[in-house]
């Protein structure tokens, strides 16, 4: 039989369907219902990886999620997973898993002989000690270190698979379908309730699915079955099997993994691989079980080291007995079951060992009565093997389990199953800011007190006897459903368990720091006698003795670790362990792949597009788009083989020159109504409407309340009560927000009305001299000329036969006007503007050249220019500050605070590179000293930079610490690359300061 | 993820319909201009931050596009009851006296 510990009979396993896999690039053979850890330990492979930090060889503990060892590499190229845990991986044909740790091997590895360097070589804070200073050691050694250290690599191709999300709402959520959690969705179900319950496991049944007991005199695994039949009858009940409820956040609402494919191997997926289940729960029962602990000795991270409720789960579910001559370790009845179990499997149990002066419970009685050898008062000190357990040191202790009290002698075997106690699986309650509380008499942390309608029922309260978890959960299944307590009795002939022992650290005959490694935490290498080390260095908190040692960060955090860990540290700082308390686990309990919780928002999902209506002419044109916001606004139109700069040469040219149009639809649009509307305005604004006629345009600025300028735009009186707001393009929906703000919250008397109308019109700039008349060909019911349409004019009329809504306002400095259509007839309006162009070249151009026109006339970009730290004098724009307003519109008040007075603040001025050709970056910081030893004082920087083609150098933009009383002055950027720019403070005017063309 | 009560729709509603909007009752200065810097700075500035009750001003942005208040615990982000602007909360003092 090429599975040299699988039993012939027994377990959920098929033997009729055997399944090939590979581990470490060698063949093996497994039966369908196994996991890759049940099939490895059935083929006699224990060693599975190299241990974090000292490279230690190291096996399969767990059979769950608690597994710290075996992390794997499963799969191959795009599909390939990092870090699922041997035992949680369910076994399908033609699985490639390899070790994640070990390099260059698992058997011979290069980081061992460092490991046995050991505790000199790397002591807890190793990485703080060793690479805090100097920083570039850091970045030399850190590729070395983490390949050493290595928990597997991630694919570098795009994840092929599809992943989907859910929404769930229910009455009554249970997580965990072991007996308690089985219970409680059967009595809320049968209360008609809408429940859910969820298991990480394949099959639904928990300790059930390796259980040997009888519940009212069936076995347990019929029990099982006639329970799961039942709530799959149940219209109301949705059972969700290798489905893992990772968070538990506010208002009952929790996150759960549904792993649908995973199971079948990367070529049989079809569909969803997972489902991110988001579920909004009335009540929630968590009946989550309770996690084996490990005792604490010398090399207790030997492959061969197990513990026992795993070691039973392997025979009794798998039909795998992981050795011939099985050690027991136990501080309670839980390890005797462990002992049955291999002696029924037809292997050697040389003897339970038992820390407890006396061990009569009953599956200690039921030992002795099968012939298994049990002494007591004793412990196991020492495993020993160099690759996998051969043998182990035993010990007679006193009765606290503190000191070794006589000889000590061998013993041989080559398993050593571990009892340490149970710790119950409080992470979810944990999550939701309950601190655990520790419980003397189950000696475990339990949950703490409620904060959400949450029950709780069987092994995370500590209700470890199997008639107590299916009482207990029936209970608060009926609870969290509002019903009353069932009379059901379970009989499981296990209603008795005597008393355990608080046993976390097994002295050893020398002291912790000389003794061989006793391991607490598995996964991250941490020792007994590290976290004694950390506590003489001085740190007294869990949370700091956590980050010092690195105690509970893997990716098991800590689940078997914990417990331990924090007994040990609070034994060394003599205090209790309630005093000393646990750290707070968090979201997400075992991991949980991005692609899960991506769902479908990736590429072109990711975020919603907004696309002008002209867009498609803009693509045909070849323009190359910018994002802002949401939106895609052409960024500029190249010809074949232009440059970029030259491209944007060309449409500055044709706009000073002829003629240009911009597609400003994105601009939002903010129709606002009523009587009061003007006077809404008013105190919005920092510059006075009162006197705004029909038919008249205004620009507008928007403080926040702090006098920082927060959004600009040009808002046009269309009637007496009737105005449309134009906003930024990205403040759009923050600016109606403020709207509604003010206007709900402070002044509800003023009978105003906000409407976005940003997607109902398109807006097309048509600027440059000879804008007039390409525009008189399209518009005969308006009369264009200079005299009769001013500069901020409004007017309605039609444009190419549709009704439009035209203003003469300039972003440029140049003669402009601005037509706007409804959206529906843009893309036709657009195409008749272009054709009546043609004689003048008109030139389309997008957000780029609009930047630099803008920029030549130093008008601001806010957002770009300002940064929520100006104030409109800091931007020079002082003359749009009404001194006159009967109300202190928003911000004004701010606006003569003592800071915001200062002269010496930053402000907004032009800058002119000293070399014609030079274009400084933008964001650059700007220095009075170029010589200054670094740090240096920095005055500023550089928020807007351009080559102006029209002006023949490069123009800038930027803040300079009292920049208005510096004009003529000398700044200097020094750049990354080593260069340092001169520039000269100069007005931000640069083009037309007298404004003479945009009046024509 | 919270669930919040809009008392204009009249429905438990999830968070992502909402944006939260600060501190509630803080009435604006009805004459900005006669405040010291001290006073402005106080209506500003300065928010209570307790641990525990707190009256807070909520936005129905992908719903009604209304600003109410509700009464949130800061500690277990419970939330007590939510209401119109322009009305007091009917809960004003820590559950349990603690502050
Ligand atoms: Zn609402």
């Amino acid at each position: 039989m090429s599975q040299p510990n699988r039993l012939s009979v027994g377990g959920r396993i098929d033997r009729s369907k055997p399944i090939e896999f590979s581990f470490n690039k060698r063949s093996y053979e497994g039966y369908a219902g196994d996991t890759l850890a049940s099939a490895l330990l059935a083929n006699g492979v224990n060693l599975v990886g190299r241990s974090f930090k000292y490279s230690r060889p190291r096996g399969i503990m767990g059979h769950g999620a608690e597994e710290a060892n075996a992390l794997m590499q499963l799969g191959q190229g795009a599909v390939t997973v990092p870090n699922p845990k041997a035992t949680q991986v369910e076994l399908y044909s033609g699985m490639v898993a390899t070790s994640t740790n070990g390099w260059p091997s698992v058997e011979f590895d290069l980081m061992a002989w460092l490991g046995k360097l050991g505790g000199p070589f790397m002591p807890p804070g190793f990485y703080y000690k060793t690479f805090m200073f100097p920083q570039a050691w850091w970045l030399r050694y850190e590729k070395f270190i983490r390949k050493a250290a290595g928990f597997g690599h991630i694919s570098q191709q795009p994840d092929p698979d599809i992943y989907d999300k859910l929404n769930h709402y229910c009455d009554v959520m249970v997580i965990g379908a072991g007996p308690a959690g089985i219970s409680a969705a059967l009595e809320a179900g049968r209360n008609g309730k809408r429940v859910i319950l969820a298991d990480e496991q394949c099959e639904l049944g928990g300790s059930l699915l390796a259980s040997q007991q009888n519940i009212n005199g069936a076995s347990a695994s019929d029990w099982l079955g006639t329970a799961v039949t039942e709530l799959a009858s149940m219209a109301n009940v949705v059972l969700l099997s290798r489905t893992t409820v990772f968070g538990y956040y506010d208002h009952n609402f929790l996150a759960a993994l549904e792993q649908r494919t995973d199971h079948l191997g990367p070529t049989a997926v079809k569909g969803t691989r997972q489902r991110l289940h988001r579920i909004r729960a009335k009540a929630v029962v968590l009946a989550t079980g309770a996690i084996e602990r490990p005792l604490v000795f010398g090399n207790n991270d030997l492959p061969g080291v197990m513990l026992a409720q795993s070691v039973s789960a392997y025979i009794n579910r798998y039909a795998v007995v992981p050795g011939e001559r099985a050690l027991i370790m136990t501080s309670n009845d839980s390890g005797y079951q462990a002992a049955l179990d291999i002696q029924s499997a037809g292997r050697t149990v040389v003897a339970v060992v038992d820390c407890r002066y006396h061990a009569e419970g009953r599956l200690a009685q039921m030992a002795r009565a099968a012939g298994i050898e049990v002494i007591t008062g004793h412990g196991v000190i020492e495993a020993c093997g160099s690759h996998s357990v051969t043998g182990a040191v035993i010990a007679p202790l006193d009765q606290a389990g503190d000191q070794i009290t006589g000889a000590q002698r061998s013993v041989s075997c080559d398993l050593i199953a571990m009892a340490g106690g149970w710790s119950p699986v409080v992470h979810l309650s944990c999550h939701t800011g309950s601190r655990p509380v520790w419980d003397e008499q189950l000696i475990g942390f339990v949950p703490g007190p409620n904060v959400q309608q949450q029950y709780c029922a069987g092994a995370v309260v500590g209700h470890y006897t199997l008639a107590h978890a299916l009482s207990g959960g029936a209970a608060v299944g009926a609870e969290a459903a509002g019903a009353k307590v069932p009379e059901i009795h379970f009989d499981c002939g296990d209603e008795t368990e005597a008393q355990a022992q608080a046993l976390f650290l097994i002295p050893h005959s020398k002291s912790v720091s000389r003794a061989p490694k006793q391991f607490v935490d598995f996964q991250n290498d941490v020792t007994a006698a590290g976290i004694e080390l950390a506590i003489r260095e001085g740190y007294e908190s869990i949370e700091h003795i956590k980050r010092y040692t690195a105690m509970g960060f893997g990716t098991d955090q800590g689940k078997t670790a914990n417990v331990n860990g924090v007994a040990i540290a609070a034994k060394a700082l003599h205090q209790s362990i309630q005093a000393t308390g646990t750290t707070i686990f968090r979201p997400a309990y075992t991991p949980v792949t991005f692609g899960a919780l991506a769902g479908r928002d990736v590429g072109s999902l990711f975020d919603p597009a907004r696309y002008t209506a002209t867009h498609q002419w803009h693509v045909a044109q070849g323009a190359k788009f910018e994002n802002v916001g949401q939106w895609k606004r052409p960024w500029y139109f190249p010809k074949a083989g232009e440059t970029m700069q030259q491209t944007l040469n060309r449409e500055c040219l044709a706009v000073r020159n002829s003629v240009g149009i911009m597609d400003a639809s994105t601009l939002g649009k903010i129709d606002i109504q009523g009587t009061d509307a003007r006077e809404f305005l008013n105190r919005i604004y920092t510059n006075d409407w009162s006197n705004l006629k029909p038919g008249k345009c205004r620009y507008g600025l928007m403080l926040k309340e702090d006098g920082m300028v927060f959004d600009d735009g040009v808002t046009t009186c269309l009637s007496e009560n009737h105005f449309l707001m134009t906003t930024t393009t990205g403040g759009a929906a923050e600016v109606l927000a403020w709207l509604e703000l003010w206007q709900q919250t402070e002044w509800p008397e003023l009978e105003v009305y906000f409407t976005s109308v940003t997607d109902h019109w398109v807006t097309y700039s048509l600027v440059g001299p000879n804008s007039r008349k390409v525009l008189e060909q399209l518009c005969n019911d308006v009369d264009l000329s200079a005299e009769a349409f001013k500069f901020m004019d409004y007017k309605a009329g039609t444009v190419a036969g549709i009704p439009a809504r035209i203003c003469r306002i300039s972003f440029t400095g140049e003669l402009s006007f601005e037509v706007n259509v409804p959206a529906n007839q843009g893309h036709f309006v657009w195409q008749q503007i272009i054709a009546a162009g043609e004689a003048y070249d008109i030139t389309p151009y997008g957000t780029e050249s609009m930047h630099i026109l803008r920029a030549e006339k130093g008008y601001i970009i806010v957002g770009q220019d300002t940064d929520g730290s100006l104030t409109p004098q800091d931007c020079g724009m002082d003359w749009i500050v009404s001194k006159t307003k009967a109300f202190s519109f928003i911000g004004q008040r701010s606006l003569h605070r003592s800071d915001t007075a200062r002269s010496d603040r930053k402000q907004l001025v032009g800058l002119k590179p000293k070399d014609p050709a030079a274009i400084i970056p933008e964001g650059s910081q700007i220095v009075m000293d170029p010589n200054q030893q670094i740090p240096m004082d920095m005055v500023g920087h550089v928020t807007s930079s351009y080559w102006s083609v029209c002006l023949d150098h490069g123009i800038a933009m930027g803040t300079v610490k009292a920049g208005f009383s510096r004009m003529g002055e000398t700044v200097y950027c020094p750049l990354v690359d080593g260069r340092t720019l001169a520039a000269e403070i100069c007005s931000p005017v640069f083009y037309d300061p007298n404004g003479e063309r945009h009046h024509d | 993820m919270l669930q919040i009560y809009c008392p204009y729709c009249q429905e438990l509603r999830e968070e992502t319909e909402f944006s939260y909007s600060g501190e509630a009752h803080i009435a604006r200065p009805l004459e900005p201009q006669q405040l010291t810097d001290a006073q402005w700075a106080d209506y500003l500035f300065f928010r209570t931050n307790p641990r525990g009750i707190h009256h807070e001003m909520w936005y129905h942005a992908s719903g009604c596009r209304r600003y109410f208040n509700a009464t949130r615990n800061t500690q277990t982000y419970e939330i007590y009851e939510t209401y119109p602007l322009g009305q007091q909360p009917a809960l004003t003092c820590d559950i349990g006296g603690k502050r």
